[in-house]
């Protein structure tokens, strides 16, 4: 095996873009799956079974289908409906809507979590639906599922390379360009590989730490 | 709907051939690695104990689709070791969901009553005799509902393989669009499919789960249409395997 350290010089400053960008679509990925994945699981305990029905059609469709299929799905087929975004604001998008299905799972649970009795209690106060559940249920229930979306986040930050493959240059898609005109692929798809790890391990003993603390 | 010619669907059913393949070979290895790992999880000597959790957090750590990088192009030029296209995709497939696998194995075993294992010694049974014969027996049908979950997502992984050039249902799209020059129709197509693959895969593991259960004395859980995803398991960590988050 050889391996050249000036080639890893080379690829730093490509490197650092690639993480900047990662993260960005990690962090913006995560907002969109926070938000959406709580309006999913509000939408699934709806009194309507009009709402709950296609919600829940649709939440199943898009978790059992491969992220890198819906990715294409968004990047090709937006634009012939004349909506065109730059490949990281599609990989964005996409990233935050896959994994919105899961984190909706995770508020799922979380509600359900909530005894019964501070539903019916808040009948009792004659409390409107909207404070409900802002004021009583989802305080209680959001803080027992925050390590739980962590790991999700984690989880996306693996899956985040794939939105090279329409074209975002995050870590993966700079690796490929530096590979393509150096020839040299073996530093720089290592050298990401192990940037994954070190970002994914702390991260993972984080939301391990936060499990100890939040879930009571 | 109506552009694709029966040339272009065979494109599209040889993916779906090539998929097939693909999710049932690395899970074949999958397993492998899952139960192997899993079981050294539990070892008695310490080394073991480290080595196997360095490698499941090493495969769990990094992204699929990186390590697939790896496989295709840095073992030929590092090592000199060209590897079929399919099979890097299935040794790359089955090394990181195997990974995954074997904290599930570990949790199975972890949650037989300790009280078998002890009688296991009691009655001077060999480790290995405990392992075959009392653990996984027990733990085995525990292991089914999450294998399941990670199946659906190691068909999903399988979609990568089309970046490097595998002739899986998402090459055989982008071949169908390029020659079609729409998009929307194809790719509406191929989700159903897996969607369909999906369910098909749930179907299969739900009889298993059966049969495993009745194994031993059991009876199976509710059904429900589409398997929810683990929390607890998630994709990520979790160690403690009391009932936390859900």
């Amino acid at each position: 095996m050889q391996w050249d350290w000036s080639a890893v010089g080379d690829f730093m400053p490509r490197f650092w873009d690639g993480v900047l960008v990662t993260l960005e679509a990690l962090v913006l990925g995560s907002l969109i799956a926070f938000a959406l994945g709580l309006v999913w699981a509000m939408a699934q305990r709806s009194p309507l079974k009009a709402v709950r029905w296609p919600v829940t059609a649709i939440t199943e469709f898009i978790r059992n289908t491969p992220l890198l299929v819906q990715l294409f799905f968004l990047f090709y087929v937006l634009p012939e409906w004349s909506v065109t975004l730059s490949a990281l604001t599609t990989g964005i998008i996409g990233l935050g809507l896959h994994y919105s299905t899961y984190t909706a799972e995770v508020y799922r649970a979380g509600i359900e979590g909530v005894p019964e009795g501070q539903w019916e209690a808040c009948t009792a106060l004659s409390m409107p639906r909207g404070r409900t559940w802002s004021a009583v249920i989802l305080p209680q229930a959001i803080r027992r599922v925050v390590p739980a979306l962590g790991n999700y986040v984690i989880a996306m930050l693996k899956d985040s390379p794939q939105i090279a493959a329409i074209g975002a240059l995050e870590m993966l898609g700079q690796a490929r360009q530096f590979t393509a005109t150096s020839f040299q692929p073996t530093e720089p798809i290592t050298v990401i590989g192990i940037a994954f790890i070190v970002i994914a391990y702390p991260a993972s003993l984080l939301t391990r730490a936060l499990e100890r603390r939040l879930v009571r | 709907m109506t552009d694709l010619t029966s040339g272009l669907w065979e494109l599209l059913l040889q993916g779906v051939w090539v998929t097939v393949q693909l999710t049932v070979f690395s899970a074949a290895l999958g397993a492998f690695v899952a139960f192997v790992v899993g079981v050294a999880r539990t070892n008695r000597l310490w080394i073991v104990r480290f080595v196997s959790g360095l490698y499941m957090e090493i495969f769990r750590g990094t992204s699929a689709l990186v390590l697939m990088f790896w496989m295709f192009f840095v073992l030929p030029v590092a090592f000199g070791w060209q590897l079929v296209p399919m099979w890097a995709a299935v040794l790359a497939l089955g090394l990181s969901y195997g990974a995954y696998g074997s904290e599930i194995v570990r949790g199975a075993l972890a949650a037989v009553a300790p009280a078998q294992q002890e009688a296991g010694i009691a009655l001077s049974f060999s480790p290995w005799q405990r392992l075959t014969k009392i653990s996984l027996p027990q733990a085995w049908p525990e292991m089914i509902p999450p294998a399941n979950n990670l199946l659906i997502e190691l068909l999903k992984g399988t979609a990568l393989v089309s970046v490097l050039g595998v002739g899986d249902i998402t090459f055989g799209a982008s071949l169908v669009r390029n020659a079609l020059g729409e998009s929307a129709p194809v790719y509406t197509i191929i989700l159903v499919m897996y969607f369909i693959l999906a369910f098909l895969l749930t179907r299969v593991m739900r009889a298993v789960e059966r049969k495993a259960k009745a194994g031993i004395g059991q009876a199976p859980t509710k059904s429900e249409g589409m398997r929810k995803p683990d929390i607890e398991q998630a994709t990520a960590i979790s160690r403690s395997s009391q009932g936390g988050a859900a």
